[in-house]
């Protein structure tokens, strides 16, 4: 006789914690081959309301965390996702109907990519701030600092599309409300359980599945978010009314345009979402 | 603020132990360098014109110390000086005179002797500097005994200078009781105290010089000796505006101020009392609150001058060089 | 009597204002097809000049002009040869700044010693400074091969019309882009004399083209299908309608909007200084600033001695002509802006606030408003948190360090702040703290064509100034 699997219900990961969408409804994915795979939260605006609200909770803590410090925790997601890569890699198959080994390319690229990252964190300021010579006995610095919530609609990509929009926004001490890729929206969840055990404090990053349309314009118009990365975002109509929604209170937008993920990434997509301070202080005696 | 009657138990409090004056002369606000220089010449670009500049250049004159502070100092050059400080412009009888000479204590006598020859009547002050000027390095009775000399020649302001070496190490109260006994040496002399702000180097220290000559009871206080560079400047004296206006704030009493060395021209003269009358406000506006102490700045004032009057440049042929 | 400063008037026959102008495309000047409209001088409501409306169509050819520019001859020459270009133009600012400062001031009301010692040398310092990046571009960290945008459509605002300008112009043709910039509707005319100085520098027709006009000129700039990069300078309000604009285009944005700056001063501020630094973070340019200290936030302890101070510093404040060279503040730019500020004035008045300016005599004719100071100010009033853009300054207390940082940071706009105090530790926490983008630390409204400018939040995004300066315009 065969054993029964005990499936996993699939939640929404909100503040460190994974509740049920509050609206109490969910919508049916199937895998690759269009058979039913597992039911998936179907979040609502005010899942979306809550997210924003954990993630500006959180935001204080994280960004006033040393960059060390976050470029370890980034580099602890990278770990414990090593440490499941099998997991993962047997999720891709099943959501996207891969190739072992393409699986375990994506896999491999995800967990290089967060390494990548988490190596930022006390560099990026090097690398785009410093001294400015000001003709005057002045010291005067740039330096970068997080542009505070960012709302992220990620690309499809079921793990690396999510690792290579949530890590560079993170590392620079950002925190996040990701709307996962609506059709493969179970990976991010599990990929949740990997950050709930990697050392992220709750609310640094939220993960909400369900259809992009309609919990999007959510974030894009709430007036507590800092930043919206269109990246997932492919119905170009839609795009243009978030950037609408977004220009409300001046959100920096990142629009969504095409690109490999698997190429290796230039630094434009933490920049976009960092803030540039100038301080100046005299010098004298 | 008002005048109250705890005021006076405020500055003696202050004033009851070197800790004490120590504690309070480092809880005066501090002076951020850049931002007073930038004030002081902010007020530097005020534009002065014809009936402003006539003001400000008769009453730059009326509060000149002429002075003479040299090692060659001769009764022959006192006399000169002296009778220029009276008719600085002797084919002008319109032009005032300086407020006063500044010279060295055994060089008194010939002045007062020029001053009173005029029937006394001149106005023109004697000042000397005194307590071993200009470094100051010498023993309280042999300063006391210096300011003693000049008083009793006739001075009837005395310059003194303060110890620096005890001022930078901290010794604070030992400064403010050497004040205290000059003071009490002049008797009704009016007493300047001279900082050289050169040496001090940072506003903070000349605001807290400031404090503590003004609650030791100078009359005045001065920027410089001119022996040391840099002597007056406009910040350092805007610090010290700063410090009277205050000082009247707290206790009602006004204290003068005199930059001395290295003002030599009618327009630094006249930023000086833009400052003047910008910080302190107008009451400082008088030879009684104000002096410079200058020579060659005279000389520059009478050619500005006669500028004013004839619409032409003037020419140091035309003025005595004394 | 006493030491009344006798009037001081800079010469006005250095600049020669002509009774209309044009519009600048293509390097000409040419007659607009649009109607004219009418610049005045806010200090004495003189008509100046006539200036061309731009309408659709001659957006439309300065846009073109721009972009056959680009393609022909911008776009291909090389970066140092760009540069020489920008030399140039820095210096010729340099040889006509007079006329450059007393033109400023008359058309834009504020005195003469600001736009000579400010607007002007550092508008020709911005230039000299993004001259130097234009064979450069690929040490900047954008990129090994960095590219420009293309056309630039860039719109300014009134209250450092050349200033805004260079800011706006010279980073543009550094990184190889042709631009078509509008100036404020009520300060067109250093903008039109920029023009001629491109044409005394021999720059190439359509690199730069200067269109005068109101909002409608402005959108119908932003708005243009062959625009690649659109900067804007001035309300939050526009700001944000821009923004839509260009939603779902391929146009690139920077947008510095409003602000309201707190101007923090603790107990243990350099007194004097901070004093000075709060009187010109909110008087200097008759607080016609997007990043003026507009609200002081003083620590509790000290607050009666440094309203005492600012009070008598702000008696010695004198009022009057532009041109006059004591003059420190001059006119409000437009009967519309002045309007504003009173309205906001009375509605803190109505509010509770406690309101005092100086005795000082406005002049009869022009917008005057004098220099006003609100105290037992809270956050709930509108004061306190609108952007005014004048003379007018919001006073409110607190008590700790951690209560200064909420109520600084209390407002959407995020541009600047301003700290004072001796404590260094305690300063750089503040500094770290504050949510703008620039931090006046022991000193305010300072500018540097090194220094980057630009907010946080509602006030904007991208950076003006510095190498990120160059971001906005390069792909």
């Amino acid at each position: 006789m065969t054993r029964i699997d005990v499936r996993k219900t699939y939640k929404l990961y909100i503040g460190g914690a994974f509740p049920r969408s509050e609206s109490g409804r969910s919508y049916a994915v199937n895998d690759a081959r269009g058979r039913f795979w597992a039911n998936a939260s179907h979040a609502s605006r005010k899942d979306a309301r809550d997210a924003v609200k954990a993630a500006r909770a959180a935001f204080g803590g994280w960004s006033s965390r040393t960059a060390y410090n976050r470029g370890q925790v980034v580099y602890r997601i990278a770990e414990v996702l090593e440490d499941r890569r099998e997991q993962f890699e047997a999720e891709l198959r099943t959501a996207e109907g891969l190739t072992a080994a393409k699986a375990r390319t994506y896999v491999e690229a995800a967990i290089d990519r967060l390494v990548w990252y988490a190596g930022w964190a006390d560099k990026i300021a090097q690398v785009t701030g410093g001294a400015n010579q000001v003709a005057g006995p002045y010291f005067n610095h740039s330096a970068p600092e997080p542009s505070g919530v960012i709302a992220v609609v990620a690309p499809s990509g079921p793990l690396l599309g999510l690792v290579s929009v949530i890590a560079p926004a993170i590392v620079t001490g950002n925190t996040t409300v990701v709307i996962a890729s609506e059709p493969h929206p179970l990976t991010s969840i599990t990929l949740a359980e990997v950050m709930a055990t990697s050392d992220v404090p709750g609310g640094v990053v939220n993960i909400l599945t369900g259809p992009q349309a309609e919990i999007a314009p959510w974030l894009a118009s709430h007036m507590d978010v800092n930043g919206i990365d269109l990246t997932g975002v492919t119905d170009d109509e839609l795009a243009r009314n978030l950037e609408i929604e977004a220009a409300e209170n001046l959100k920096r937008v990142r629009r969504p345009g095409v690109e490999d993920l698997l190429a290796p990434p230039a630094l434009d997509r933490m920049t976009t979402f960092l803030e540039t301070k100038t301080v100046w202080h005299p010098m004298g005696i | 603020m008002t005048v109250t009657s705890s005021t006076a138990s405020f500055l003696a409090d202050a004033t009851s132990s070197d800790a004490a004056l120590r504690r309070f002369l480092h809880g005066l606000p501090g002076v951020d360098q850049v931002g007073a220089e930038q004030r002081a010449a902010g007020l530097g670009t005020r534009s002065i014109k014809t009936s402003a500049k006539e003001f400000a250049i008769d009453l730059a004159i009326r509060m000149v110390d002429l002075t003479t502070l040299e090692g060659a100092d001769t009764p022959g050059k006192v006399r000169a000086l002296s009778t220029k400080a009276m008719h600085p412009d002797p084919a002008d009888p319109t032009c005032p005179s300086t407020a006063a000479v500044c010279v060295y204590p055994d060089m008194v006598p010939f002045a007062k002797e020029t001053l009173s020859h005029a029937g006394g009547t001149s106005g023109v002050h004697i000042a000397a500097v005194a307590t071993a000027f200009p470094s100051g390095r010498a023993a309280l009775d042999i300063k006391l005994a210096d300011v003693q000399d000049a008083v009793e020649a006739g001075a009837d302001e005395i310059d003194m200078v303060i110890d620096r070496g005890a001022f930078l190490s901290g010794r604070y109260l030992e400064v403010y009781e050497e004040i205290v006994a000059v003071r009490e040496a002049v008797g009704d002399a009016h007493l300047k105290v001279i900082f050289e702000t050169g040496e001090l180097q940072t506003y903070d220290n000349v605001r807290r010089a400031s404090w503590l000559a003004m609650m030791a009871g100078g009359h005045f206080i001065k920027t410089s000796t001119g022996k040391i560079q840099p002597a007056a400047t406009l910040p350092v004296t805007l610090v010290m505006l700063e410090a009277v206006r205050d000082f009247r704030e707290v206790t009602g009493q006004m204290v003068g101020v005199k930059p001395a060395g290295g003002i030599r021209s009618s327009k630094d003269a006249i930023k000086y009392l833009v400052m003047v009358n910008e910080v302190a406000g107008p009451d400082w506006l008088d030879p009684d609150w104000f002096r410079f102490g200058a020579s060659t700045l005279l000389n520059d004032l009478l050619m500005q001058r006669t500028k004013m009057q004839t619409g032409r440049y003037s020419g140091p042929d035309y003025f005595t060089l004394d | 009597m006493g030491f009344e400063y006798a009037p001081a008037p800079e010469s006005r026959s250095v600049v020669d204002i002509k009774s209309s102008y044009g519009l600048f495309i293509n390097g000409e000047f040419v007659d607009g097809s649009g109607k004219a409209f009418k610049s005045i001088s806010p200090s004495t409501e003189e008509v100046l000049a006539e200036v061309a409306e731009a309408d659709d169509h001659d957006v439309d050819q300065a846009v073109k002009a721009a972009r056959r520019a680009y393609n022909r001859v911008w776009s291909r020459m090389s970066g140092a040869e760009r540069g020489k270009y920008l030399f140039r133009i820095a210096r010729i600012i340099q040889e006509r700044s007079r006329e450059l400062a007393v033109l400023e001031s008359i058309d834009n009301g504020k005195p003469i010693k600001e736009s000579r010692d400010v607007d002007i040398p550092t508008a020709a310092a911005h230039f000299f400074y993004y001259a130097g990046w234009a064979d450069k571009l690929e040490y900047a960290g954008y990129g090994p091969d960095p590219q420009p945008m293309g056309v630039a459509g860039q719109v300014i605002p009134w209250n450092f019309p050349f200033l805004m300008l260079a800011w706006k112009i010279a980073p543009a043709l550094a990184c190889g882009n042709t631009v078509v910039l509008k100036p404020a509707e009520t300060t067109p005319l250093t903008a039109l004399l920029f023009a001629e100085i491109c044409q005394q520098a021999d720059l190439p027709p359509g690199v730069v083209n200067i269109l005068t006009g109101a909002g409608a000129t402005g959108q119908a700039i932003v708005s243009h299908d062959d625009v690649d990069k659109v900067a804007f300078t001035g309300s939050t309000d526009v700001g944000r309608a821009i923004a839509k604009a260009v939603a779902g285009s391929r146009k690139k944005v920077t947008l510095e909007l409003g602000g309201k700056a707190a101007n923090i001063v603790f107990d243990d501020a350099p007194v004097d200084q901070a004093v000075e630094g709060i009187v010109n973070g909110i008087f200097f340019n008759q607080g016609h600033v997007c990043c003026a200290g507009s609200r002081l936030l003083v620590q509790e302890s000290v607050a009666e001695e440094v309203l005492a101070k600012l009070k008598r510093r702000m008696s010695t404040l004198r009022v009057g002509d532009p041109l006059d060279k004591n003059t420190d503040i001059g006119a409000i730019n437009s009967a519309e802006q002045l309007a504003k500020i009173r309205e906001l004035s009375d509605i803190g008045e109505a509010e509770g606030a406690g309101r005092w300016s100086p005795k000082c005599d406005l002049p009869d004719h022009g917008f005057w408003f004098p220099p006003t100071i609100f105290t037992g100010v809270t956050a709930a009033h509108r004061i306190a948190r609108e952007e005014i853009f004048g003379p007018v300054l919001s006073v409110i207390t607190f008590r700790t360090p951690k209560e200064a940082v909420e109520k600084a940071n209390n407002t959407p706009y995020g541009l600047s702040a301003g700290i004072w105090s001796d404590k260094g530790s305690r300063t750089l926490w503040m500094a770290s703290q504050l949510r703008a983008g620039v931090v006046w630390s022991n000193t305010f409204n300072r500018f540097d064509p090194a220094s980057p400018f630009g907010g946080y939040k509602e006030s904007g995004y991208g950076r003006e100034g510095g190498r990120h300066g160059l971001e906005g315009y390069l792909k």
